[in-house]
C-alpha cells in the first residue's frame, strides 16, 4: 500500500539523456503539455464564432479575459496593460495546472517547488529588471521611501530589503504548500476508507467535502498568484 | 531519544505555529463582516480583497505545516 507522498513522484515517460543531463519527458511535463492544450483549445474554439452576443462558451473565455484585464487595470494602472499577456498566461497555466491535479490519478505539476519557484523567480527577476529599466538608480527608493526621517533608515532599509527578497520565496512556497498539503490530506483520508470497512462511508463524505474545498483553493491560489504578480509589478512601475 | 521519536516530537512542535495563522484568518472575515455591516454598499469593493488576505495568511499556516512534514518525512 503506497503512502500519501508517492503521488508526487516524477516518473519519466520518454527517457532522454543528453550527456550527463536527464531531459526525459516526465509525467510532470505531460501534464504541463495537457494544460497548455486545454487552455489553447478552450480559447480558440470558444472564440471561433465571434458572436456579438456571446454563447456560453464564448462568455467563459471573455470572462477569464475580463478578470485579468480588470485585475491589471486596478492593481497596476493603465501603463501595466502591456503585461497582460504575461499575467494572463501565468494565471491560466497555474489555474489549469491546479485543477487538472484534482482529477483522480492525475499529477499536479504545481505541487513541485521547482515548478513554482521557476515561475516566481521569473516574476521576481522580471519585475526587478522592469523597475531598474524604468527608474534607474531611483529604483532604490523602493527600500527607503522619500519623506522618511534619515535616522529610521538603519531599521527600515534592512526590513524592506528582506521583505523584498522574500517575495519569490513566499510566492512559490504558498502555491506549492497549498497544492501538496491538499493532496496529502486527500490521500490520508482516502486511506481510512479501506481501514474502516462498512463505516468507510464517513471518510468518503469527508473526501467529498475536502475535494470541494480543494477546488476552491485551486482557484483562489491561482487568483492570488496572479494578483500578487500585479501588485509586485505596480511596486516596480510606480515605486509605492 | 531515537530519531523516529524525535521526528514525531518535532512535527508536533512545528504544527503549533498554526495558532497565529488561525487567529489571522479569523480576523480577515471578522473585519469584513464589521466593514460590511457599517457600509453594506461596499460589498463589491472589498469582496475581492478578502480572498487575497485569506490566501496570504493561510500561507503562513502552510509554511508551519511544511516544516512539520519535512521533519516527519525528510
Amino acid at each position: 500500500m503506497a503512502g500519501p507522498l508517492e503521488q508526487f513522484e516524477i516518473k519519466p515517460i520518454v527517457p532522454i539523456r543528453v550527456g550527463d543531463l536527464d531531459l526525459s519527458f516526465t509525467n510532470s511535463s505531460l501534464f504541463m503539455v495537457i494544460a497548455v492544450v486545454v487552455i489553447t483549445t478552450f480559447l480558440v474554439t470558444s472564440m471561433r464564432g465571434r458572436a456579438l452576443v456571446p454563447t456560453r462558451l464564448q462568455s467563459m473565455a471573455e470572462m477569464s479575459y475580463e478578470v485579468i484585464a480588470n485585475m491589471i487595470r486596478d492593481n497596476v494602472g493603465m501603463d501595466g496593460r502591456r503585461y497582460f499577456p504575461f499575467v494572463f498566461s501565468l494565471f491560466m497555466f497555474v489555474l489549469v495546472g491546479n485543477l487538472l491535479g484534482l482529477i483522480p490519478g492525475a499529477f499536479t505539476f504545481t505541487s513541485h517547488i521547482i515548478v513554482t519557484f521557476g515561475l516566481a523567480a521569473v516574476i521576481f527577476i522580471g519585475t526587478t529588471v522592469i523597475g531598474i529599466a524604468r527608474h534607474g538608480t531611483h529604483f532604490l527608493q523602493l527600500f527607503f521611501p522619500p519623506g522618511a526621517p534619515l535616522w529610521t533608515a538603519i531599521i527600515l532599509v534592512p526590513v524592506e530589503l528582506v521583505s523584498y527578497l522574500s517575495r519569490p520565496v513566499s510566492l512559490s512556497v504558498r502555491l506549492f504548500a497549498n497544492m501538496t498539503v491538499g493532496h496529502v490530506i486527500l490521500k490520508v483520508i482516502a486511506g481510512f476508507v479501506a481501514l474502516l470497512g462498512v463505516f468507510g462511508v464517513l471518510p468518503i463524505l469527508g473526501l467529498v467535502a475536502i475535494t470541494g474545498l480543494e477546488f476552491m483553493i485551486a482557484i483562489i491560489q491561482a487568483y492570488v498568484f496572479a494578483i500578487l504578480t500585479c501588485v509586485y509589478l505596480h511596486d516596480a512601475l510606480h515605486l509605492h | 531519544m531515537e530519531l523516529e521519536a524525535a521526528k514525531f516530537v518535532g512535527a508536533g512542535l512545528a504544527a503549533i505555529g498554526m495558532i497565529g495563522a488561525g487567529i489571522g484568518v479569523g480576523n480577515v472575515w471578522s473585519s469584513y463582516i464589521t466593514a460590511l455591516s457599517r457600509n453594506p454598499a461596499s460589498k463589491d469593493d472589498i469582496g475581492a480583497n478578502i480572498w487575497i488576505g485569506f490566501a496570504v495568511t493561510e500561507a503562513i499556516a502552510l509554511f508551519a505545516l511544511i516544516v512539520a512534514l519535512i521533519s516527519l518525512f525528510g
